[in-house]
Parts: structure tokens; sequence; C-alpha cells
């Protein structure tokens, strides 16, 4: 075989996940074999940009961007000595002068092509497909699209109820949208569930508000009358839809192979060989486009796996491409489905076992092989917790149990057969997408690796898709285990103990300082990590005064100053308005102040004033006036209560049926510096239409004829959570009673920064676990959390108020210890009327007209004009 | 090496217990730590620039340690400064600029 040079050109067609895997490998695999980048790569992208993370596409609907998505960036590829072009779809191939032609006629000469061109999404040739808002659901730019019409429409429609298309309709339905799912067969996910999952997967999907429409076949889309259009089926009943996502299959991207005489399969894919060769040896296709054995993998693991093939054969390894698991574990709008190898069980003579419970909504199969002894498939709907396990026994072909049913069945107190990581096999597959074994973890570990995160950079596992995360983890655990290594819930190197653990002793044993504590239970000085955790804990338990000199070097520094520190190093002030109701004569006062100190205002998200660009030495003064005019802080800097927004309510509003305004107002002054794991937003809606969005709050209201329902654990922010209804028409001192009790337990039980969203997801027994704990007081906890809340409302103080009659903590806001001298580096830029921080260039225009001057510290803040 | 030239920034009192404060001298800023265990006290003088947040803010930071080394964290943030050396901990291509420091007869003195 001819060995590579390194004038051998490689020229990639496509840039997709598969493409971008493949030039990865192959600079990889170059490297060990020759010790060196022996080959000149050339990438040639059809889209805008290079390759990004198709699989999390739909996480661009949930705020994340295109470069967040992106796999890799220019900069690598240079750094890598990868040549490439984006806009570039390659139109002609001559195979015999190896040379191809792009869009623009710029030409590509190579020695070996490879086509990485995916596949594109089919849409069914019905008439009217062709008109504005019917799209298809394949690229960031399909995206932008889909938001783009979504906004202008109420219903929408997926054609479609295949993986992708739920996905889909999960992306509509979050988009506000009235959502259908039309599906041309009997059920839905056909190729990888059987019709038993199906149907309880149907019902799953409809209770969460999207309706599904199946065995329904669409002849025309018209023009609608209540809808922009209406969709005709086959059994003459309609459809008024306002847009339509077609996500009806996808087809392999193989016409430049059909046009350029490559062979292809009967329903089309580029056929290849083993070494993912073309009937030109000259020429590989990988991932979607490709036919293998006449089978196409729309999945990427199959892809990645085509792409080490091939890079393998072009650096003269051995590596072939036999096929690949085509299983896979998911989490459609929230119901889990899982499916695995033969799941229609049509291995000849296979038997099957089915679990199903429809009150909880839960349905098993597993198929096994005529003998019983292998697991050969199964479906999993509602419930994967099983799907790790059972895909190793299909997998690596490991003996079943002798009742094979008990691995589905629901535990009745005698532990399942479990298969512990130490049962794999050193073959087993533990991540698909990128080929690690159990033996290439335990390598890991033998070469120095000594954490999960360690065996990721080494080899990738869990960085691709994600499914394997729960595995990966418990056989990292397993070996760290092994080599006597404790697997620790460690706050971090000063304490050998969690933050419930920190929690339980600083209260059990009245620990009263960050001192103390270290010399007790801990070592060293303390991190960003421990010293605000144990610093809320201490203020949770015994509420002394932030600033005092024991616990002033344990806060961040927004709570050492009670100010939130901004880019350029000032500060922003938030005073508290309570419920969001302030009178006309404090409105002035902050603007009083405002102007006397050209502070930039705003009205934050959280229904109060905040007022930007103070210098720390101007802090105090600043909080002398705000105070005489009766405000108070507002906390913005701390891990504790926020706002408690609230609607206009029965006041005012012709539908209120309950004074929303006073009840936020009395439940922020209650809980008002409650120092917590996390910050904490509440609200108060005055009825059910809701305004003050308290179903989106950590503590919501929403007021009825006979009293306030409660909601708990809401979350807007990056991870958006809807609140669970906790209990209905309360009066207010139970109301009172029940957050209390919540609260303090918050308090107590949960990790360092976190939300109260993601402490009831982690929370074991969830929404009944906790009803239990403070409705029936199941712990016999609820008066000691009581008592303790109210240890904390009766201690309160507003720590400005005490920070500035406390000539210690006064002194602390000085920019210098030994001159009254400003900070230079802050330059505003006024903007819109009011200033803003200079960006870097107008600071550099800024510092070259002051370097001749000889004292360049001012007295006063600086005020240029913008570049 | 010449004998150090050492300059009288501040007194003693003027430092606080494991955090710090910020002295201007020949209009440079330089961060003032005060490391303070139950048997050991120690100071440490860095400049004051942050050179990733771009802002005149690290005596603001949060102050500890990481296998006994004491380390300043960047209030903006939050990389990790080592004290004795500036070295930043999360970025291997960012260094501080470190003084030398004592405190004598009450006065905290920097060399220079
Ligand atoms: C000022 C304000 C934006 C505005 O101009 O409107 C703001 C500003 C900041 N937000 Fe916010 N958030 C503001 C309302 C919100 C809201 C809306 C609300 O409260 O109703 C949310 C979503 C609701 C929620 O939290 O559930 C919000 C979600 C976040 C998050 C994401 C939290 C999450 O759980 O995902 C962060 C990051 C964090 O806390 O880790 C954040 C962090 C921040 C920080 C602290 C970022 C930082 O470290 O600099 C900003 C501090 C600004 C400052 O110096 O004052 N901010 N932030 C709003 C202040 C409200 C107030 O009066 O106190
Ligand atoms: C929303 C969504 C969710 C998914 N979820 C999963 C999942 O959970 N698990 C999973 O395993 N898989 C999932 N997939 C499938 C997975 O994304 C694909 O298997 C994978 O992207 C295939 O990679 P590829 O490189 O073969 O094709 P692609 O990623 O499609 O890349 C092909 C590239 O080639 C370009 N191209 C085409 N023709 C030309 C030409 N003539 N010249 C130049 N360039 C050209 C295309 O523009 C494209 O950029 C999902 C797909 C989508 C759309
Ligand atoms: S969203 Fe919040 S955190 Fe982000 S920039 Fe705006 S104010 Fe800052
Ligand atoms: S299986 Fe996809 S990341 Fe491991």
């Amino acid at each position: 075989m001819a060995l590579a040079t390194n004038s051998t050109r490689i020229l990639v067609v496509g840039n997709g996940m598969v493409g971008h895997h493949f030039v990865d490998q192959l600079v990889q695999q170059s490297n060990e074999q020759f010790g060196n980048q022996a080959f000149q790569v050339t990438v040639l992208s059809a889209e805008p940009r290079l390759a990004y993370d198709r699989v999390h596409l739909s996480e661009y609907f949930s705020g994340k961007t295109a470069e967040e998505l992106s796999l890799t960036t220019p900069e690598y590829y240079e750094e890598l000595g990868v040549a490439f072009k984006t806009n570039a779809r390659v139109t002609q191939i001559d195979k015999q002068a190896k040379i191809v032609t792009i869009e623009s006629d710029e030409q590509f000469g190579y020695d070996k092509l490879v086509m990485a061109t995916g596949s594109y999404p089919f849409v069914p040739p019905i008439p009217g497909n062709e008109q504005p808002h019917c799209l298809v659901y394949r690229t960031i730019e399909d995206l932008e699209a889909i938001s783009a019409s979504a906004s202008e429409s109420k219903v929408g429609v997926v054609v479609g109820g295949g993986l992708l298309g739920l996905e889909a309709a999960n992306a509509l339905k979050q988009a506000g949208l009235q959502t259908h799912v039309v599906e041309f067969a009997p059920q839905l996910m056909a190729v990888q569930v059987d019709s038993g999952g199906g149907q309880l997967l149907k019902n799953k999907i409809q209770e969460l508000g999207v309706t599904v429409h199946t065995q329904k076949a669409t002849q025309r889309i018209e023009k609608g009358s209540s809808c922009r259009y209406k969709m005709c089926f086959a059994d003459g009943e309609e459809l008024e839809t306002d847009m339509i996502l077609f996500s009806a299959g996808i087809r392999p991207q193989d016409s430049l192979a059909r046009q350029f005489d490559l062979a292809i399969g009967e329903r089309g894919g580029i056929v290849i060989n083993d070494q993912c060769q073309t009937n030109d040896a000259d020429i590989y296709a990988i991932g979607e486009c490709a036919l293998w054995n006449n089978f196409i993998f729309g999945l990427v693991a199959p892809g990645y796996a085509m792409a080490r093939a091939a890079a393998s054969h072009i650096c003269g390894g051995e590596l072939l491409f036999q096929g690949a698991d085509m299983s896979t574990k998911l989490k459609l709008m929230g119901v889990e489905v899982g499916s695995i190898g033969d799941a229609h069980a049509k291995t000849q003579g296979a038997l099957s076992f089915t679990y199903e419970d429809q009150v909880s909504g839960v349905y098993k199969k597993i198929v096994v092989s005529p003998e019983q002894n292998k697991l050969v498939g199964a479906v999993l709907v509602g419930d994967t917790s099983d799907y790790d396990t059972l895909l190793q026994y299909a997998l690596n072909g490991i003996d079943l149990p002798e009742y094979p049913e008990s691995l589905i069945l629901p535990s009745t107190g005698d532990s399942k057969p479990a298969l512990g990581a130490d049962a794999l096999p050193d073959a087993a597959t533990i991540c698909s997408c990128h080929n690690v074994t159990k033996a290439d973890i335990v390598a890991g570990f033998d070469s120095g690796a000594c954490s999960i995160s360690d065996i990721k950079s080494c080899t990738k596992a869990s960085t691709g898709c994600g499914g394997c995360a729960a595995l990966l983890k418990s056989v990292c655990d397993s070996e760290l285990e092994k080599r006597g290594v404790e697997v620790k819930k460690d706050i971090c190197e000063h304490f050998a103990y969690s933050r419930q653990e920190l929690f339980h002793v600083i209260k059990v044993e009245k620990i009263k300082t960050f001192e103390a504590l270290v010399e007790k239970h801990g070592q060293g000085l303390g991190c960003e990590i421990c010293k605000p955790a144990v610093g809320s804990i201490l203020a949770s338990v015994w509420n002394d005064f932030v600033l005092q000199p024991d616990h002033v070097s344990l806060q961040d520094t927004n709570d050492t100053y009670l100010a939130n520190m901004q880019k350029n190093g000032t500060y922003s002030i938030v005073p508290r308005i309570a419920g969001g109701e302030i009178t006309p004569d404090k409105l002035i006062v902050l603007g009083q102040v405002a102007k006397q100190y050209n502070l930039y205002t705003k009205i934050t998200g959280g229904q109060r004033i905040d007022l930007f660009g103070a210098r720390v030495d101007q802090l105090p003064a600043i909080w002398e006036v705000l105070i005489e005019a009766g405000f108070e802080t507002g906390h913005a800097y701390a891990k504790s209560l926020r706002t408690v927004k609230s609607c206009v309510g029965s006041t005012w509003c012709r539908y209120g049926v309950q004074d929303s305004v006073g009840q936020a107002i009395d439940l922020e002054n209650r809980y008002k510096g409650l120092r917590s794991p996390h910050k904490l937003k509440f609200a108060v809606s005055g009825c059910t239409r809701e305004c003050a969005e308290a179903q989106s709050k950590d503590i919501g209201v929403i007021a009825t004829e006979n009293g306030w329902n409660l909601y708990v654990c809401g979350n807007g922010g990056m991870k958006p959570r809807h609140a669970d209804l906790f209990a209905t028409d309360l009066d207010t001192p139970t109301l009172i009673k029940y957050i209390d009790r919540i609260l303090m337990f918050y308090v107590r039980t949960a990790d360092r920064l976190q939300r109260t969203s993601v402490w009831m997801e982690n929370l074991e027994g969830g929404l009944a676990y906790l009803q239990e704990v403070v409705i029936n007081d199941s712990l016999d906890l609820g008066q000691e959390l009581e008592a303790q809340m109210q240890h904390v409302v009766d201690s309160y103080q507003c720590e400005w108020k005490t920070a500035i009659t406390d000539q210690q903590s006064k002194k602390r806001f000085r920019q210098f210890v030994n001159s009254d001298k400003t900070d230079e580096n802050i330059v505003f830029v006024e903007e819109r009327q009011q200033i803003r921080p200079a960006t870097e260039t107008e600071m550099q225009q800024f510092q070259q007209q002051q370097s001749d001057k000889k004292d360049k510290y001012a007295d006063s803040p600086i005020l240029v004009k913008a570049v | 090496m010449n004998a150090t030239n050492w300059v009288t920034i501040c007194q003693h009192e003027d430092l606080v217990d494991n955090s710090g404060v910020c002295a201007l001298i020949e209009g440079k800023q330089v961060a003032l730590f005060k490391i303070r265990s139950a048997n050991d006290e120690k100071v440490y003088a860095l400049s004051n620039w942050d050179p990733l947040g771009k802002a005149n803010v690290l005596y603001r930071g949060l102050v500890g340690s990481m296998q006994s080394t004491p380390i300043v964290v960047s209030p903006l943030h939050k990389q990790r400064y080592c004290m004795l050396t500036g070295q930043c901990i999360d970025n291997d291509e960012i260094k501080l600029d470190v003084y030398p420091v004592r405190v004598k007869d009450q006065c905290v003195q920097l060399g220079l």
C-alpha cells in the first residue's frame, strides 16, 4: 500500500458532525502513526458556518447560541493546519482529473475525497407544501426561520411523529403555539418503539397539551379560514394551522454521487465497504449519506465510527466499520423513551416480557433469545432507569438472570439483579459516540487520571450525545473506589463535608465563626467555594451582621461592599422597593441621588430601580441619603430574597380577587435578609390571569376567591421551570406557615448555589415528599423550622444602616488606604443622556490624551465623549 | 542586587484580616493582603489591576488558600491568583506583578 506523504491532499465535502469528526480523527491518527501532520486537509462546507452540534440543535430554542453549539472554530482548524471554506457547496466532481468544483466555480484538487454530505429532510409531495411558513428542521437557519414564523403564528402542525418530529413539536409548544402532530403510521416513533409503547407515548404527549393525530395522510394544504392554512386529510377531515413543520424522515444527500456516477443504493445512499470507500477507491463516504450493508444509519455514533474507519484506512490502519448499535435513549417533552436492539421482536423465535403500569404511565418490554439466556431488544417508555443495564446485557451478550422479567419489574423490596459497573466485561462499550470501552477508562485511570473530568478529557467519553453520562459515572466511581479513592461529596479541599453536613455541624455544635469551623473541622484558609457557603450558613443559623469582622472576609465582593460590582469596578445600588410599590416622594429621592452622583438609572426586571456607576468610596454617602429617606438595602448582591413582584390586584384591577400588593409587601418584609443557598424570588398575583408571573418564581402566590394558591420551586433564568402547585385556597397564616417551613427546609438541605427548582428536581420523592414534610409534618420538624425562621425575621437588620453607623466597616469603602484620589480607570461616556462605562477603545483613546499629564489621578469621576 | 528601598505606605491597623486594601504608590495601584491564621500572619502585595476583567479591583477579591498557597480570587470573573508569585492559576499566560512588603514598627512598607 502506498504510504501517505505530506503532499497527500485530503478533501472533505461537508462539515457536519461526521465530517468534522473525520478531520479530528485524521489529524490525531496521523500524528500517532507518522508523528506529524501527514496530510494537506481541506474542508468544504455548504453551510455558512463550520460544524456544530446538530444533536443538541433544539437547545437553540432554549437559549443556546450558534457559538455555544459549534464543534470547532476557524482558529482551531488553523491550528491543526486544516484549510476550510464555508458557503462552498460542491457542484461537480471530476473523478479522472480528481478535481471538485464549488458553486463559485472555484476548483480544488484531491488525492482522496471524503463525502460527508449528511442528509436532507424529506418533504412529502403534498400540493401546497412550498408556501411560506412550511418549514423543515435541520440547520441553524431552519431554526431561525421557525422562530420567526412561530412569532406570527398561533397554531403549529408537525408532520411526522418520529423522534425528530416530537422534538420539533416540543419546540413549537415551548414557543407557545397550540401544537399538533400528524403521523401517517398508526403510532408515534414507529422505528424505535412497539405499538404498546407507542400508545402510552401518545397518551403522555397528549397530556402535555400536544394533540396527536395518527393514521392521517395529508392530501392538500389550502388557504385556511381561522388560520393561515388548512390541511385536508385523506379521510375527509381537516385541520387549520398557521405553520407547518415537515419532519417526515431524512434522505441521504447523495445527489453528487448520482450525478457523477458513484454507486448508490436502490433507495438512495452512497454505497460503501467496511473501509468506507465507495466504488471509486479514492472516494470515501461517511455519515448519513453513506449506505453500508444496505443500511443507512441516522444517528451520530455510527457516523463517528465510519469517520474513524475512513481515517484509519487513509493512514494505513486496519480499523473497519462493521455496523453499529442503533439503541437510543431520550427525553421528549419530559417523557423518557428508550429503545434497544430488536425492539419489534423480529428475531426468529424471540420471546418477550411486557410490563405496563397505566397509573403512572410506564411501559417496559424486553425481547429475549429463544433460549431465554440473552437479551436481544427492549422498549422503555415513561421510565428509562433500566436502560443502561439492559443495554449492557444486549451489547455484551451477558447471560440473563434466571427470571429475565425481574429486570423490568418494579422492585418490591428485594433488590433487582443489579448489573454493577464491576459486572461489565472490559470490552463493554460505555460511550458509543466516542467508542470508549470500559478497558479504555481503566487504562485512563492507570495512566494517571484521577477524576471523571480527567477521563472525559482523555477519552472524550460523554462529550457527544451525553446519553452515557450516568453509566460513565458509575464506572468511574467504581474504578476510583477500587483504587482506594473515596468518592466524596466534599464541598472543597478545605472541608471534608457536604453543605448539608456543614449546616448540621454549625447548628449542633453552635459554631459562630469560620475560624472556629476551620480549626475544628477543616484546614487552610478556605476558598471562594467554602467561604461564601459557610458565610451563608452562619447567616441562616445565627443571622449576625454580615460585615462584622469575623464574617467580612467570607463574603464575595458584592456582599462585602453591599452592592453589585459592574464590569469597570464600579457598583450598582438597588434599594428595596417591596412589592414594586413606591411613593412619589421616594421616586423623587432616587432621582435626586442619581442626579447628584451622576448615576445611570434603569428599571430592573424585578420591579425596582437600579442606580449604576457608583464608585466604592461613594457608596456610604449615597446610602446615608437613601436611608434618611426611608429606603433599605435590596440585597441585590446577596444570595437571599430579592424581590416579591406583584400585580396591582383587587384594590384597582377589575378582575382582582385579593389584595396582591399588600400580600407581596408583607411577604417581602417577612423574608427580606434571609440568607439561603441561592437567591430567592417571589411573586403574588391578584387573580388567575397571573400578571405577576408567580408560576416562574421560587415561591408563587395566586389569589383565589377563597384565599391563596401556593406554587413552589419555579425558575426563570437559564433553565426555566414551571412552579408546582403546592396547596390551594390557603388563608394567610397557613400560607406563611407553609412558606416558612419550605424555605427553612430548603436552606437546610440544598447544595450550595442550588436554586429551589434544581433542589426540587433532585429531592427524592419530589413534590409529594415536600408536601408530606410541610403539610403533614412527617419529619416532625415543622415547629423547629418555623422557630428558626422566626429567629431570622426577628433579628433582621438593614445591613446598610448598620454599615454607615459603624466606623470600622465604613473604613472599608475607600479605594486607597493612603490617598483620597479615585481610580483613573473608571471612565464614563454619555449615551442617551446618561453615563455608561467607556469601551476599551474609548479607554485607550482617553489614556493617550492623559499620558502627558503629570498626575493622572483625578478627584472626581471622569466623563468623556463617545468616540 | 541593591539594598531594597523600603517605603512606608500605611499603618498595620489599616489592613484587614484575610482581606485586602489598596494603596496608590507613584501612580501605581497595589493590593495589600493580610493573611492571618491561628499562629501566623503574613502580608502580600500584588498589582491591583485585573488583566482579564480589565479593572482595578483585585484588592476586593476573596482571599483563600489552595494546597497551602495563599490565593486571591478576582471579584469580576473569579480567576484565582497565587499571592506568592502572582501567577494566575486558571490561565498560564497571565501573571501579576508582586512586590516585596514588610511590617516594621506597625508600618506597612513596600520595597521599591
Ligand atoms: C438588574 C437585573 C437586570 C435588569 O436590569 O433588569 C439583573 C441583573 C443581574 N442578574 Fe438577573 N437581573 C435582574 C432580574 C432577573 C430576573 C427577572 C426576575 O427576577 O423576575 C431573572 C429571571 C428569574 C429567575 O431568577 O428565576 C434573572 C436571572 C438571573 C440569573 C439566572 C438564574 C437562574 O437560576 O438561572 C443570574 C445568574 C445567577 O444568579 O447565577 C442572574 C444574575 C444577575 C447579575 C447578578 C449578574 C452579575 O453577576 O453581574 C446581575 C447583577 C446586576 C447588578 O449589578 O445589579 N440573573 N435576573 C434585574 C434585577 C432585578 C432586581 O430588581 O433585583
Ligand atoms: C434536531 C435533530 C436532533 C437529532 N438528535 C439526535 C440524537 O439525539 N442522537 C443522534 O445520534 N442523532 C441525532 N440527530 C442526527 C444527527 O444530527 C446526525 O446523525 C448527524 O448530524 C449526521 O452527521 P453528518 O455529518 O453525516 O451529516 P450533517 O450533520 O447533516 O452534515 C452534512 C453537511 O454537509 C453539507 N453538505 C451537503 N451537501 C454538500 C455539498 N454538495 N457540498 C458541501 N457541503 C455539503 C451540509 O450542508 C451539512 O452541513 C439529530 C438530528 C437533528 C436534525
Ligand atoms: S441578562 Fe442579567 S446577567 Fe445577563 S447581562 Fe442582562 S442583566 Fe446581566
Ligand atoms: S454515548 Fe454519546 S456521548 Fe457517550
